[in-house]
């Protein structure tokens, strides 16, 4: 009977794979990210743990003479000290960024997974109100909706949520439509799966690979669009300490003190880097297990 | 392998020699060890084994070309009349380059992949000469493009030129291929397996199209296959590889009616034959005289015969087909199809690809649910789609599909894949199904270890055993199998049609088998019924129909079935 059994003959032993997560942290880019992202965001979650005993101030304390080099890194156009506000700036940030970029994954997610799994007038609806969205540039959105509602926290994390949810639909939708034409999806069909299990159990594990690239992507944006809407005067008011604000109060200063403007963008920088990194390499070490592989 | 293999006397020179051909992994694994072969002009030589035998490797190699994390090791290839006398092997990749294509061309296995989809073919045709430096001029190599299109029987109007590949059937699109490696008038022709994926009809075609143009131009053949009725058809010589050994050649002849080596042996008897005369594997044909399904040679199998009846004659009819029409937009896909099945009777339903016998299994699975007429079950009615019937009529009627590589979630577990017709109909408890999954995958002989597997660990056949298992698990009345034997190898295949036989046997459920593989579903079922353009144009059991094939498309079809 050995022609019968002859796959088990050539092959004598199935290749147990090691797990995602193995090739993930096996790539050197993935360890350089996780180092770089870890290290700033160490840095703004424990950073306003450590105020005032660190530097002697708290964030709004006046410390002397405005761009004045006082203290380890002088200080900003208030005479407040730049290195407390610095290490207090960041976590408001990266929370906000999170949960922004969370929403729209969601939103996103959702709508992508649906309009391509559905197709039909489902399709056409969700994805026709996706290009009216994409008509309005993100920046101006936020702005004319924080125009109208306030700078609170809540509007900021909700418009630039919403804003990213588009761009993701568009892309879970083409991921989505390579996997809805399997037969495994055919298969669940047929056992009348129910249609949300559907997409849970069998489309998103399959789309991971291009959702994780979005979601560095898209973290990098929302880094980048909350520290422009601080910059702008929208986002987080002052006397709150926060990076992207840093920036916009000390660049007058720039030749004379430049720390308050170089520290915030050096934490972005690397952030930034950083979270792509990540995501790149994550994307990387699921593509293998994805849906069309090699026969 | 000391096997007794004499050379036959040569009379001509040979064009290509493999000597003692080695190849390795890069981490020091030998996957051939010590490969010989010669090419002779006008002769075709085929490259037989299964897959993981190491054929298409040795088929690379002859164009100097290893696939990606293999090397090669030892051994020397010459091709005559190239000028140089060493091994190719030996040259730098630049100079194989050039001999790739011009001298040696290969034919890959999917036309479908290979041809650009976004180049007319006359363009792609003309781009091979371009590189090789073909002809003079560019009317020239226009001229050689028309030529070669109409060598290989396609029509070569420019009209025709400026088709794009997916304007083609599978067949042409496989012929476009062969021209394109036969542009540059090459002295040898590597072809991995160029026939697998076309119905019988084209296959003869296009094995007609590669037999004549080997013998008028003079050119070597080296043609890579599992299928061995097709070597039989097309090849002069064989070469019978197993495990990266050659362990039996000699004339085509010679080896496949006296084959010396005992996995010749077991190769030929895994295939099937039209007349049915021999086994596969350890099943025989169902004939006239043994119309009961099961293994006649054991002695369970002679007892269950005696305790039950005929299933022809059990319970009458389990599924009833009445006028059952389709249409997308204005081609007609299913025009009026009226057919019946008893319990425990298997049926295959044959036709070439577009005959609408996919779509028809579909209708009666449940997954298309836009067609007009009427399927029955025991008596009562199916409704369109499986969302629409009941759960009970779900779990009656089973379907597997074509392709094991995409009918399982890669990132789900065997047993979360195979456990989900118990999810949706059952009331069983997590631990209770894999009580029961365990056992679906004992019935088609995989062990326990396979639960907690994903498909990616496992080989096609077994990815295919899971998916019937899946299909098995409610214990169906009906299982629909859709040309499930088609992405597998021979001997794969041959267990699987020997798995379904048995199971049917044990659990006396009807199928539906819907194939183009005439020999092999000879072994499974009673009755067929033949399709074509959405009719269907012959019925009746299969012996009858075989034999006395009362329409003209039946006889056509039988006609172009390669047989050893």
């Amino acid at each position: 009977m050995s022609v019968i059994d002859a796959p088990r003959l050539v092959e004598p032993e199935a290749k147990v794979r090691k797990g995602t997560f193995h090739r993930f942290i096996r790539q050197r880019q993935a360890k350089i990210g996780i180092a770089l992202t870890a290290a700033v965001v160490l840095l703004a979650l424990l950073g306003p743990l450590l105020l005032p005993w660190a530097t002697g101030y708290t964030s709004t304390e006046f410390a002397g003479r405005p761009f004045k080099p006082e203290g380890l890194l002088g200080t900003d156009n208030l005479g407040r000290d730049v290195l407390t506000r610095f290490l207090d700036g960041g976590l408001r940030l990266l929370l906000f960024a999170g949960l922004a970029t969370l929403l729209g994954m969601v939103i996103g997610g959702l709508c992508g997974m649906v309009a391509a799994y559905r197709g039909g007038w489902v399709d056409s609806a969700i994805m026709r109100t996706n290009d009216i969205l994409l008509a309005l540039p993100q920046l101006v959105f936020a702005l004319l909706a924080i125009t109208v509602l306030g700078p609170q926290p809540w509007v900021l994390v909700a418009v630039i949520g919403i804003t990213h949810a588009p761009r993701i639909a568009r892309v879970t939708r083409a991921a989505t439509l390579a996997v809805v034409t399997e037969d495994f999806i055919r298969a669940s069909e047929m056992y009348a799966v129910p249609k949300w299990k559907i997409v849970v159990q069998d489309v998103l594990p399959n789309i991971t690979g291009p959702l994780m690239v979005e979601l560095g992507l898209r973290m990098t944006y929302s880094i980048g669009a909350l520290a422009s809407l601080s910059f702008l005067g929208l986002g987080m008011q002052p006397p709150t300490a926060d990076w992207g604000l840093m920036i916009n109060e000390n660049r007058i200063a720039l030749a004379v003190q430049p720390w308050g403007v170089i520290l915030p963008v050096l934490a972005i920088a690397v952030l930034t880097v950083g979270t792509n990194l990540i995501t790149d390499s994550l994307a990387r070490a699921s593509a293998s297990l994805n849906v069309g592989e090699s026969k | 392998m000391s096997t007794s293999v004499v050379e036959p006397p040569t009379t001509t020179k040979p064009v290509l020699s493999a000597q003692d051909l080695r190849i390795s992994t890069t981490s020091g694994q030998e996957i051939l060890h010590g490969v010989s072969f010669t090419l002779q002009p006008g002769k075709i030589l085929a490259l037989v084994g299964e897959s993981g035998s190491g054929k298409t490797t040795a088929g690379l190699a002859c164009l100097g070309h290893f696939r990606q994390g293999l090397k090669h090791t030892g051994g020397e290839i010459h091709l005559a009349g190239t000028g140089n006398t060493g091994s190719i092997l030996d040259l730098p990749e630049q100079e194989r380059r050039k001999l790739r294509g011009g001298s040696i061309s290969y034919v890959p296995q999917d036309p479908a992949l290979s041809l650009n989809p976004a180049m007319p073919i006359g363009r792609q045709i003309a781009e091979v000469l371009q590189v090789q430096h073909y002809g003079r001029s560019e009317e020239e190599r226009s001229a050689r493009v028309a030529e070669v299109l109409a060598e290989v029987g396609l029509n070569n109007s420019p009209a025709y030129q400026r088709r794009y590949p997916h304007q083609l059937s599978g067949g042409q699109q496989q012929r476009v291929g062969i021209a394109m490696a036969f542009a540059c008038r090459p002295s040898v022709l590597v072809l991995d397996e160029p026939t697998t994926g076309l119905d019988v009809t084209t296959q003869a075609l296009v094995l007609q199209t590669i037999a004549e143009l080997t013998e008028r131009h003079g050119v070597a053949g080296l043609y890579i296959t599992h299928d061995l009725a097709v070597v039989a058809k097309i090849a002069d010589e064989v070469v019978v590889m197993l495990s990266g050994e050659v362990v039996e050649k000699g004339p085509a002849a010679e080896v496949l009616y006296q084959p010396q080596h005992d996995y010749t042996r077991k190769l030929l008897s895994a295939v099937p034959d039209l007349a049915g005369k021999r086994q596969v594997g350890r099943v025989a044909v169902i004939t006239g005289e043994h119309p009961v399904v099961g293994r006649e040679s054991t002695a369970a199998a002679a007892a269950r015969q005696q305790l039950s009846t005929p299933p022809t004659t059990d319970g009458g009819k389990l599924l009833e087909v009445t006028g059952l029409k389709l249409s997308y937009g204005k081609t007609q896909v299913l025009d009026g199809i009226d057919f019946s099945l008893a319990k425990g009777e298997s049926m295959m339903l044959l036709g070439e690809s577009g005959s609408g016998k996919t779509t028809l299994s579909r209708c009666i699975a449940g997954l298309n649910d836009d067609y007009k007429g009427t399927v029955r079950l025991n008596g009562e009615e199916l409704r369109p789609g499986t969302r629409a019937r009941t759960p009970e009529q779900r779990q009656q009627v089973q379907y597997v599909f074509q392709s094991p590589f995409s009918s399982l979630n890669p990132r789900r577990t065997i047993c979360e894949s195979v456990e989900v017709p118990l999810q949706m109909s059952g009331t069983l408890n997590r631990k209770q199904r894999r009580i029961r999954v365990r056992e679906a995958l004992d019935q088609v002989r995989l062990g326990e270890s396979y639960l907690d597997r994903r498909p990616g660990d496992l080989s096609g056949g077994q990815r295919q055993r899971v998916a019937i298992a899946r299909a098995l698990v409610n214990a169906p009345q009906l299982l629909v199998c859709d040309e499930i034997t088609s992405a597998l190898d021979v001997s794969v295949q041959a267990s699987i049609i020997d798995l379904l036989r048995t199971l049917q046997a044990e659990t006396g459920m009807s199928m539906l088998f819907v194939t183009h593989n005439i020999c092999l579903a000879r072994h499974i079922s009673q009755r067929m019924a033949v399709l074509q353009q959405g009719r269907i144009v012959d019925l009746g059991s299969t012996d009858e129909v075989l034999q006395r094939p009362r329409h003209e498309y039946t006889r056509e079809l039988l006609a172009n079935v390669p047989t050893l």
